[in-house]
Formats: C-alpha cells, structure tokens, sequence
C-alpha cells in the first residue's frame, strides 16, 4: 500500500506548519523530507503517524512507526528493553519482547550491550537501538526525524551506510526527515524538498541511482548541488 | 567526617556553656547530662522508640498508599484532579495541634488517631511530587507511545510512572523528615506512651534531660528513616545524575 499525502494544511494557532503538500511513497520506497529548520518537518510525521490531524487535505497511510528526532530512548530501561519496547507498548510480556529483541541485536551491532543503559551506549549504538525499537514496531511505514541529527560527522556517515544496508535487508516505506541533503542523496528514491514556514514542496527530485552509493559519486555531488541551490533560492525569493 | 566534627564542636561548646553556667542547667542540659538520663532512662526510652517508631512507620506506610492513589487518579482522571486539589492542598492549612485532640475524641487512645496524623501530615509531599512527577514526561517519548497505540495504563506502567519515580523519592524522603511531628503532636494529645508522650511529662517536671533524651531519639529516628529511603532510592533509581557517584571537582 502507498503512501499519499495530498494538499496537506496544518496550522497551530497562527502559526501555518505546512500548507497544500502533496507528498508521494511506493511501498518500500524512502522518500527524504528536506528543508530548513522550522519547515514543519516533524508535523509532517506526526501526521502520517496520526499522532495530530491535517486541518485541509487527506492522509492515506498505512501504520506508521515515528522514530523522534533525540532517540526517545527511556533512560531506566536496558538497550534490550527499549529495543523491545514496541512490542511491550502493544502488550507483549517482558520475556517475549526481548527475546524478540534479542535476535537483531548481532545484527545490529549490539552485542555484549543487552543490559547496558543509554547513558552507557555511544551516540551510534543509541541510534541503532531506537532504530531496532522501530523496526520492531512491525509497522510497513518508518517515520525517521533526523535519525543522525546529533551524531558526529563520521559517525553519521558509518550510520548512513548502515541504514542503507539495513533497509537493504528489511525493506520498509520510509519517511527520512533531514537537513542534510547529501543524507538525503545518499539514501532516498525521491526528495522533496519544502520551503521555510509554512513548508511547502519546492521541487521533488527523483533520485535513480544505483545503492551502495558514496558521497563522492559525481552523480550524488551534482544532485546535492541542485537541491542546496534549490532551496536556496526559494529562502531568498 | 565534617559532620561529625561539627557536632562534636558544637556539643563540646555547649557543655563548656552548661559548665560554666552562663545557662541555667533546668533550661539548658549539659550534653553529658542528655547522655546519662538516655543511659538511666534506657529501659523507658527503648520502649518508647520502639511505640513512636511503630506509629510512624504505618503512618508512612498509610501515606505513600495514599498519595500513590491520589497522585495516579488525580493524573489520569480531570474531574477528580478538579475536586481533589484544591481539598488535598487545604488539607495541609489545619493546624495539626489543634486537630489532634479531635482525633483521639473520634479514634480514642489507641494506634489509630497516631497513623492517621502521622499520614496526614506525610501524604502532601507524596502526592504533589507523585503528581508533578507523572506529568514530567519527556515529550518525545509520550509521542512514541502514543504512535505505538500504546493504552493508557500501558503509557502509565511504560513510561510515567517510571519517569515519575525520582520526584515521588523526593516526597517520600520529606514524608520521612516531617513524619516524628505527627507522632508527637499525637501523642501529645492523649497518650501514656511514646517518645511525644514523655517528651511531654518530662518537660513538665522539670526534668529537662529526660526531656533532651526523648528528643534526640526522635532526631536520630527522623534521620533513620530519611537515610533509609535514600537507600532505597539508589537501589531503584539507579538512572538520574542525582543517584550517580560524585567526583571529587
């Protein structure tokens, strides 16, 4: 089932989040959300999540899974745990949801930290421990917002290549949030690009490239090229 | 190790004062004169430690029951929120030497009047931290659950009451600190035991050590409780920077 988006409104109070965007994903597509900070990014996820309704214009989503912009790790709870969390939230018993965590977690690069709390995992393991977290959530759509935001330089990009690989192996609808165009390049089918607030789509950008990509394909350099000028632009329009 | 250089100072001081009688000895024991009625009254002390220690230990006991259900109802449900209140705020304005003697004339000599004064004086600061506690949720967090179609008691036992646990251990610690006034005040109001029951008789005949003895069984079982808590605390809540080993900065 796709994911459709269509003239989407949302305000709070006076102030307009996101006005008419229309916003397409095939399932198993990842469609990178980029703009400046304060475009309405995160609304637009906490739409598709139904976590608030759109005040004009139609969401048809599948469920959806939100992985908050800071980890939204629960900082009593083991690495296990909150990975495990989803499942607990949906009523599964304690032992089940580890077991069931418990199974990735090689996979994932976390072995040797099932007891370990957030505040003993480094910035990469965090993320990979909320990202395990949604995954888990069983849900064919997975809303990132900013999933590297806080994350190193270099960290970030060992996480970006491993977030390719890992939707590589369990393909899912994705909606990457992000301010990094050259993260959007790198992992996205499609980017739309929205302008500042109220955020509206600027231009969608196919992105047909062939995976594993590098940041310093020609291909990827010239498309973050396009997208910076892009938006760019609209800001001093 | 400061500390207890500090009382050791203090209470030198003070025996240099008695000494050289600058204070009256009536009003003012001699710190040696405190340690020996606690010695010579050992028999009646112990007896009497052992009775208030017991009616504030279910006093407590009766108030984190308490504020844990009205912290949880007053988060969860409005309309008990909006009645309550305004009633578990007020309840604190009562002048509890003036409300005891109405307990015993209701509740009579025994346990009972006791308890409940100790709890009415130890249940505020469980419910208002429990309370605050449970509303202090990190946004991000609640938004996940609530994505995850996680049920309202599932978003209680997952996410609030944990996130709530390190204020409620600042109210139990308070309730601990505050909890020998009920006693005594209750005791005062009619009873023929406890420590309030002898700190009174003694202050009436003039038998000011006895008096100071009563006294520093009551400071010591006030700072016994609050340290147990603060115990308990680091085993539970094991998370927060306050329960974090501290370097030496």
């Amino acid at each position: 089932m796709d994911l459709e988006l269509t003239s989407v409104r949302k305000a709070y109070g006076q102030v307009v989040a996101l006005d008419g965007v229309t916003l397409r994903a095939r399932a198993n597509e990842t469609v990178a959300v980029v703009g400046p900070s304060g475009c309405g990014k995160s609304t637009l996820l906490e739409l598709v999540c139904r976590l608030t309704e759109p005040d004009a214009g139609t969401i048809s989503a599948p469920k959806a899974a939100l992985m908050p912009q800071r980890d939204g790790l629960l900082p009593w709870l083991s690495a296990l745990d909150n990975a495990g969390l989803a499942l607990r939230a949906s009523g599964a018993s304690k032992r089940d949801a580890r077991a069931a965590a418990h199974e990735h977690f090689e996979a994932f690069g976390l072995t040797g930290f099932e007891r370990a709390r957030p505040a003993e995992l480094s910035g990469g393991m965090r993320q990979r421990v909320a990202f395990l977290r949604t995954l888990l959530a069983g849900r064919p759509v997975l809303c990132l917002d900013e999933p590297f935001g806080a994350l190193d330089a270099l960290t970030r990009s060992q996480m970006q290549r491993w977030l390719a690989d890992a939707l590589l192996q369990e393909p899912r609808t994705v909606l990457l949030v992000t301010h990094d165009v050259e993260e959007a390049a790198l992992l996205a089918d499609r980017i739309v690009l929205l302008s500042p607030r109220p955020g509206r789509v600027v231009e969608t950008i196919e992105v047909d490239l062939p995976r594993p990509r590098a940041r310093t394909d020609l291909a990827i350099v010239e498309l973050r090229e396009r997208a910076l000028t892009a938006i760019e632009q609209k800001e001093l329009a | 190790m400061a500390a207890a250089l500090l009382v050791l100072l203090a209470l030198a001081g003070w025996e240099a004062l008695v000494r050289a009688e600058v204070v009256d000895a009536l009003l003012l024991p001699a710190p040696t004169d405190v340690a020996q009625a606690l010695w010579t009254d050992r028999a009646i002390l112990a007896e009497d430690l052992l009775v208030t220690t017991g009616e504030v230990v279910l006093g407590l006991a009766a108030a984190l029951a308490l504020g844990a259900l009205l912290g949880v109802s007053m988060h969860l449900w409005r309309p008990v929120r909006k009645t309550l209140r305004p009633l578990v705020i007020g309840s604190q304005a009562i002048p509890i030497p003036i409300i005891a003697p109405l307990f015993i004339l209701v509740l009579g000599f025994g346990l009972a009047p006791k308890v409940l004064m100790v709890a009415l004086v130890c249940f505020f600061p469980v419910t208002i931290n429990l309370y605050d506690g449970l509303r202090d949720v990190d946004p991000d967090a609640q938004k996940l659950l609530r994505s995850l179609d996680a049920s309202r008691w599932r978003r209680l036992a997952l996410l609030e009451a944990p996130s709530a646990l390190p204020a409620t251990f600042t109210g139990v610690k308070i309730a601990a600190a505050v909890a020998v006034i009920g006693a005594v005040f209750a005791e005062w109001a009619g009873s023929d035991r406890g420590l309030g029951h002898t700190l009174l008789i003694a202050n009436g005949q003039l038998e000011t050590a006895r008096a100071f003895a009563a006294t520093a069984l009551l400071f010591a079982l006030a700072i016994a409780l609050y340290g147990l808590f603060a115990l308990l605390e680091r085993r539970v809540v094991g998370w927060t920077p306050r329960t974090a080993p501290r370097g030496g900065q």
